[in-house]
């Protein structure tokens, strides 16, 4: 697993929690941190790859272990 | 780049009808965009203090209903007094499990996100709504002021 600064536990959450709780997380982080999050929602795989594009930050791994998905995303 | 714009017209006032509004709302303001949702008619009901939204399986065969009831259950006995408080009750307590938000939450969300939350003055007074029955951190106004912001807005969405 990718090294982090922040975890992010969405699991059990649905759309656009997940979504927005990550971009709250990330408000309060310096550029270049590295937030990791768990959710359970199989919808956030495409809607993370989606918030990453916008806003401009990375989204350094995305993959998914048992039946929950992570994500590594650095702050821009 | 420039900040993307949403704007958003809420006319409806049931509980299914609630999310869109919300969820898109929040989910532009986590994206960046600057974003208002301007309430009107029934949508003003999405503004209330205390939510009390139902949702209506009358009128509204798209809905999936629990247990297979839209096989067996005529549409008449969903006029049946108290079948709408089951109904919303059970689609509640479904979102609850599915771990979808409730309205309160989105619309906090929302609030937190600076989304700008305008009542319609005009149906305000139509329907005599007292302006202490609805949350706070709202404005008031009306066709113009939606047509300043929708003018310049990337998106604009009547829900």
């Amino acid at each position: 697993m990718t090294d982090f600064d922040e975890l992010l536990d969405a699991s059990g959450l649905n759309c656009p929690l997940p979504i927005l709780r990550a971009k709250k997380a990330l408000a309060s982080m310096a550029s270049g941190k590295v937030l990791h999050v768990i959710a359970t929602d199989p919808g956030s795989v495409k809607d993370f790859e989606s918030f990453a594009r916008q806003t401009g930050h990375e989204l350094m791994e995305s993959k998914e272990e048992g039946n929950k998905f992570q994500f590594s995303i650095k702050k821009a | 780049m420039e900040q993307k714009k949403l704007a958003i017209i809420a006319t409806k006032g049931t509980l299914d009808w609630a999310y869109p509004p919300f969820i898109l709302a929040s989910t532009a303001s986590a994206l960046g965009y600057e974003t208002e949702v301007f309430f009107t008619f029934y949508g003003l009901q999405l503004l209330k203090k205390d939510l009390d939204l139902k949702v209506t399986p009358l009128g509204n065969p798209g809905m999936p209903m629990p247990m297979g009831m839209d096989k067996w259950f005529p549409t008449v006995l969903m006029a049946l007094p108290g079948m709408e408080g089951m109904i919303t009750s059970m689609m509640k307590k479904k979102m609850a499990r599915k771990g979808v938000a409730s309205v309160e939450e989105l619309r906090e969300l929302c609030q937190e996100a600076e989304v700008r939350l305008i009542a319609c003055q005009m149906t305000v007074d139509l329907f005599d709504l007292d302006p202490a029955s609805l949350i706070d951190g709202i404005d008031y106004a009306g066709a113009a002021r939606f047509f300043e912001f929708a003018g310049e807005s990337d998106v604009c969405l009547y829900i």
